[in-house]
């Protein structure tokens, strides 16, 4: 178990007050004129050599993905970093606890950050349903220029670096990063397509990194502490720490900082108080947010939670967002509202997403009553291997594999509910 | 050149191609719909989709896949067909299977590919959506359950029309195309989104259930709405043009026409002149031929006899009536019906020298009294272009709506000789620097101060000749190259007091100015030149004879007869034949090809069909005043209704009504 003084978001629960005093007693902005007092390179290597990977769901590699940027501007053009605040995934609520009670981490991570790859600013593109959230974030921005950490010589490096907030209207597609780019720039939040990517050509067609915020706001406590420190934690190639979120029938639901590669049973036993009715009564576990697929209780007791060990298991970390449904739960109406989900929010650019989401939903909501032939299961299954891979963007994938999940694991339970059906039709209709 | 490999065929590709590209160039067929040669790439319909080695284990839009050294493609791999018939079924769901009333049936894309790379029969019983109908105006029709959201209509209006008309509404299968706020779609290339739509869901409003593709024959044309010279496919069934629809010429007209073009032969049914009729006691008469020519005969013209060309003549008419009076012993021919007496003994400075293709590359831009958008909307297109990649426009006269930046200099014609120092220094620091001289520029005299400037800011130089004349009637170069043009333009000609006037399908005459000639007017519309006329011969529109045309770039064209002209209307050239003998003198040709041969005897440059006709260097100097003053008329009133043609279009007299008065009928209806 993480011990509290290895913990980089101390403030997660919001104990302490969240604005610059306070978080200058945990430590935030504590001389980051010295953390970035060295080149660039240097510091994209010690991310690199932290093994910290993304925390918006991919998993790439962030000291790689900051390596992609220009090292100079050759025409003129300046670099931006967009920080991904669009937490929309169902299951996935961990930026806003990073947002509403320790700002002033990401705010430093964005200097960081944009220093490391040479960024001359800061877009924060933060979740619409997010008011407080919002509020609480700009009025840490307008803290931290007033003290001088950001904008022009920022923190006395002199180093000229904004940073500004961009509020979302309320699309989760938006937070796939080119359509973020796309609605930064006042379009319609469709993703573009790739190549070119956003480190060649993203906002404005300058080049851009698009994190997330965790990933962000991880960096400061990282080259303070050392790559060492971080890469300490977890197994290799899933080094760090890591916000878990776990929600659902757990007897006590919790956002909490954890070593990655933790096994889902220390996780929940630990923190949660166990699943609710205990272990026997565990039907499923969706780890990673909505969009992977959905992990039955007896591969899941064992599992170790981080990127690879839930990939062996067919699913995927994603953003950590754990949601733990016991036998009380309709699993086939769960994966259907899921459905529902990526059919609303699916952009309507390309085909297979703009069509497809909406068919497997409609397939769904009568799987859940039976109203369908046995046939269909394989015919639905289809339709999701049509759509996944076929798509600009992931929204495709996402709402494919949680319907592959279900079919994979309780495809009996749907062969009942047809059948129940069908038996109860034939007897009325004797 | 990166070389690829595509279905194990090795082929060599251009720098830059996409994988799509590559497909086509080893002879594979790639099905797509939003991928558009002339449109961004929007990589959103995946149809394109094909398997590629280095990369990714799934397929790939090869339309936005950027070809690369070593790529190995399939496009017959079992994935790519699975890929393929997955997204055509998922097209196909929400599509209704209304081919039967369809009016893109027998032309659809959809219906083609999913033949060719569909399943046999749809797995889906889900009920399908519907959508609304949308208004876009009287051109175009909508059906948007058909839809298939490839946006191409989207894209050509923001990139290609410059106009932000169409867009998309929602999200998800909710998605809806529509105009702002369902206006109607205003700009004057309009329709050109009913050829991009691969399915039925935009169509053309007035051919709406008139022929199925396969019953129309198809000739080729050239447009005479305007002096672009666009070219085009008549279709026509029995003897009536259905519809006219774009040809791909890149150099003219790329692949779009403007509205009037595609409309107006609504107009070639209505209004027809299709009998000979002569004023009798001040009211015209139905007669016979042989009784009109006797009776201009009995006014014995003999050498008093002149010609006036009108803006959509054929050369091959204008070139008749030239042998007809040359051999009266008459030259007294014009075609600038409305009184403008430029100079024309150098024709390269009555000429757009930098051609169509080329403007695009000018990087400095003095328009001079035109309204390009309405005098040649595609031009408009290219000067676009040309501010897209940095140009630097600047327009004097009457303003309107570019759909590029552009700086208005006035109205006076006077800014000519103290042009601004912002366009001076731009056209100093251009290395194509372009002046335009519109209808309107010529009319307030601005010829010889437009050639000055061409010749001051050095616009002719190496390869690039910057001075560009853009003429509105589709006649006037071949009428110039002709020789119909008098020195001091028609008032020559009314000074000449001829006895007979032949007005060749010339509507914009000062017939007034002609009270003691006897006015044969020798056309298809029963317009201002008709009611004008003692004696009225009905002849062929350009849809009904063929013939040779010369653009404003000076590019010789040629158009085929696709329907026979109606009731006694003639070809022109048959006309002014039998009148020879009428009048007794000889034009020594008897056919049409002797005609033709006789016609590029005298003009060489004509039998250069696609080729541009050659005129020389530019002159030093034009006759004119070099320092004119005044303000600039702007020549078109309305669009829509230019010529005899389009003013007898239904179509064309409701998108006036509807488009351009729109706004001032609705609220005189209040």
């Amino acid at each position: 178990m993480l011990e509290d003084k290895d913990r980089i978001f101390t403030n997660v629960y919001g104990f302490q007050p969240w604005n610059l005093d306070a978080a200058r007693m945990r430590g935030d902005w504590d001389n980051t004129k010295d953390l970035i007092a060295k080149p660039q390179d240097d510091i994209i290597e010690e991310i690199k050599a932290s093994g910290l990977r993304g925390r918006g769901g991919a998993g790439f590699p962030t000291g790689m993905k900051w390596s992609f940027m220009p090292k100079e501007s050759k025409d003129g053009r300046p670099s931006f970093l967009v920080i991904n605040a669009d937490e929309s995934e169902p299951g996935s609520c961990k930026d806003r606890e990073i947002i509403r009670h320790d700002p002033h981490k990401l705010i430093e991570g964005a200097l960081c950050a944009g220093y490391a790859m040479r960024a001359r600013a800061a877009y924060i593109y933060i979740r619409g349903e997010y008011i407080r959230e919002a509020e609480v974030l700009q009025a840490a921005i307008d803290e931290a220029y007033e003290a001088g950490l950001i904008g022009n010589n920022a923190s006395g490096t002199g180093y000229d670096f904004d940073v500004f907030m961009h509020r979302g209207a309320g699309a989760y597609i938006c937070g796939e990063e080119t359509a973020m780019i796309e609605s930064l720039e006042g379009k319609k939040g469709q993703p573009r397509l790739k190549p070119p990517f956003p480190a060649g050509a993203g906002l404005y067609g300058c080049p851009t990194t698009v994190n997330n915020v965790e990933s962000i706001a991880v960096v400061p406590t990282i080259l303070r502490r050392g790559a060492a420190w971080f890469s300490s934690f977890g197994r290799e190639n899933n080094k760090g720490t890591k916000l878990f979120q776990i929600s659902g029938h757990v007897n006590k639901p919790c956002v909490v900082e954890e070593a990655m590669s933790i096994t889902f049973e220390e996780l929940i036993e630990k923190h949660c108080g166990g699943i609710r009715g205990g272990w026997d009564n565990l039907l499923a576990v969706i780890p990673g947010g909505s969009s992977v697929p959905l992990v039955p209780a007896e591969q899941i007791r064992h599992a170790i939670m981080d990127f690879d060990g839930l990939k062996e298991l067919g699913s995927g970390l994603g953003t950590a967002g754990v949601i733990v449904m016991d036998k009380s739960t309709d699993i086939v109406r769960a994966i259907s509202r899921l459905s529902y989900f990526y059919k609303h929010e699916s952009c309507g650019q390309c085909t297979p997403c703009r069509e497809g989401t909406g068919w497997m939903w409609r397939v769904m909501t009568r799987l859940e009553t039976g109203d369908a032939e046995l046939e269909e299961i394989d015919m639905l299954y289809q339709v999701t291997k049509q759509v996944e891979g076929h798509t600009i963007c992931a929204l495709g994938d996402a709402a494919a594999w949680p319907i592959q999940g279900l079919l994979r694991h309780f495809r009996p339970e749907i062969e009942r509910r047809i059948t129940e059906r069908h038996a109860a039709f034939e007897e009325a209709a004797e | 050149m990166p070389k690829v490999t595509v279905d194990g065929q090795e082929i060599e590709v251009p720098a830059g191609a996409t994988v799509l590209q590559a497909c086509e160039l080893a002879g594979k067929e790639i099905p797509r719909f939003c991928y558009h040669e002339r449109l961004s790439i929007a990589g959103n319909c995946r149809m394109c989709l094909v398997e590629v080695k280095p990369g990714p284990p799934k397929p790939q839009a090869s339309c936005a896949l950027p070809a690369t050294e070593g790529q190995e493609i399939r496009t017959d791999s079992e994935m790519v067909k699975t890929a393929r018939e997955g997204v055509m079924e998922f097209l196909l769901i929400n599509h209704p299977l209304d081919c039967p009333i369809c009016d893109q049936g027998g032309e659809c894309d959809l219906q083609d590919q999913s033949v060719a790379y569909g399943r046999g029969a749809s797995r889906y019983h889900e009920n399908k959506r519907a959508v609304t109908e949308k208004t876009m105006g009287p051109l175009i029709k909508t059906i948007m359950t058909r839809c298939i959201h490839c946006t191409r209509c989207v894209r050509f209006s923001e990139e290609i029309a410059g106009v932000d008309e169409i867009g998309a509404l929602y999200r998800g299968e909710d998605m809806q195309i529509t105009t702002y706020l369902e206006q109607a779609a205003k700009h004057e290339l309009s329709a050109n989104v009913i050829d991009l739509c691969p399915v039925g869901a935009l169509t053309s409003r007035p051919y709406a259930y008139e022929a199925r593709p396969w019953e129309l024959k198809k000739t080729i044309g050239i447009d005479v709405s305007d002096a672009v010279g666009s070219n085009i496919r008549i279709d026509s069934r029995g003897r009536e043009v259905l519809r006219v629809l774009p040809r791909i010429n890149d150099d003219v007209n790329e692949e779009w026409i403007s509205d009037k073009a595609r409309y107006q032969v609504d107009g070639l049914t209505r209004r027809r002149l299709d009998k000979v009729w002569i004023r009798k006691r001040g009211k015209l008469q139905q007669a016979s031929w042989d009784e009109a020519f006797k009776a201009i005969a009995k006014a014995k013209p003999g050498k008093s006899i002149a010609a006036v060309a009108g803006d959509m003549l054929d050369c091959e008419t204008m070139f008749a009536a030239k042998a007809l009076l040359k051999a009266s012993g008459s030259g007294l021919i014009e075609s600038r019906q409305t009184g403008m007496d430029y100079d024309v003994s150098n024709l390269a400075a009555v000429n757009f020298n930098s051609g169509f293709a080329g403007i695009e590359e000018a990087d400095a831009i003095l328009i001079v009294g035109s309204n390009v958008r309405w005098e040649a909307p595609l031009v408009n297109v290219r000067l676009r272009k040309a501010a897209k990649r940095g140009a630097k426009v600047f327009i004097v006269g009457p303003e309107w709506e570019p759909t590029y930046p552009a700086t208005f200099l006035g109205e006076d014609v006077a800014v000519l000789s103290n042009l601004p120092d912002e366009v001076s220094d731009a056209l100093n620091a251009a290395e194509k620097p372009a002046i335009i001289l519109g209808g309107g520029g010529f009319a307030a005299g601005a010829h010889a101060a437009s050639v000055k400037i061409a010749h001051d800011f050095n616009m002719v130089r190496g390869d690039w000749n910057g001075f560009n004349a853009l003429h509105m009637a589709a006649a006037r170069m071949g009428a110039l190259m002709l020789g119909f043009a008098q020195e001091g333009g028609i008032a020559d000609i009314v000074a000449a007091k001829p006895k007979v006037l032949l007005a060749l399908g010339a509507d914009e005459v000062d017939f007034t100015k002609f009270e003691d000639s006897l006015k044969v007017y020798i056309g298809h519309h029963g317009d201002k030149g008709a009611h004008a006329a003692d004696i009225i011969l009905p002849a062929a529109a350009y849809t009904e004879k063929p013939g040779t045309y010369v653009n404003t770039e000076g590019r010789v064209q040629r158009g085929d007869k696709a329907v026979f002209a109606p009731g006694d209307a003639r070809e022109d050239w048959t006309i002014l034949r039998a009148l020879a003998d009428a009048l007794g003198v000889d034009v020594a040709f008897e056919s049409f090809h002797e005609l033709r041969a006789a016609m590029v005897a005298d003009a060489p440059a004509l039998a250069n069909e696609g080729a541009i006709a050659d005129y020389g260097a530019l002159a030093a100097s034009v006759k004119g005043d070099a320092a004119p003053s005044g303000t600039i008329p702007a020549p078109i009133k309305d669009f829509y209704l230019t010529n005899p043609i389009a003013r007898a279009s239904v179509t064309m007299q409701q998108c006036s009504n509807e488009l351009l008065l729109g706004e001032a009928m609705a609220e005189a209806a209040e």
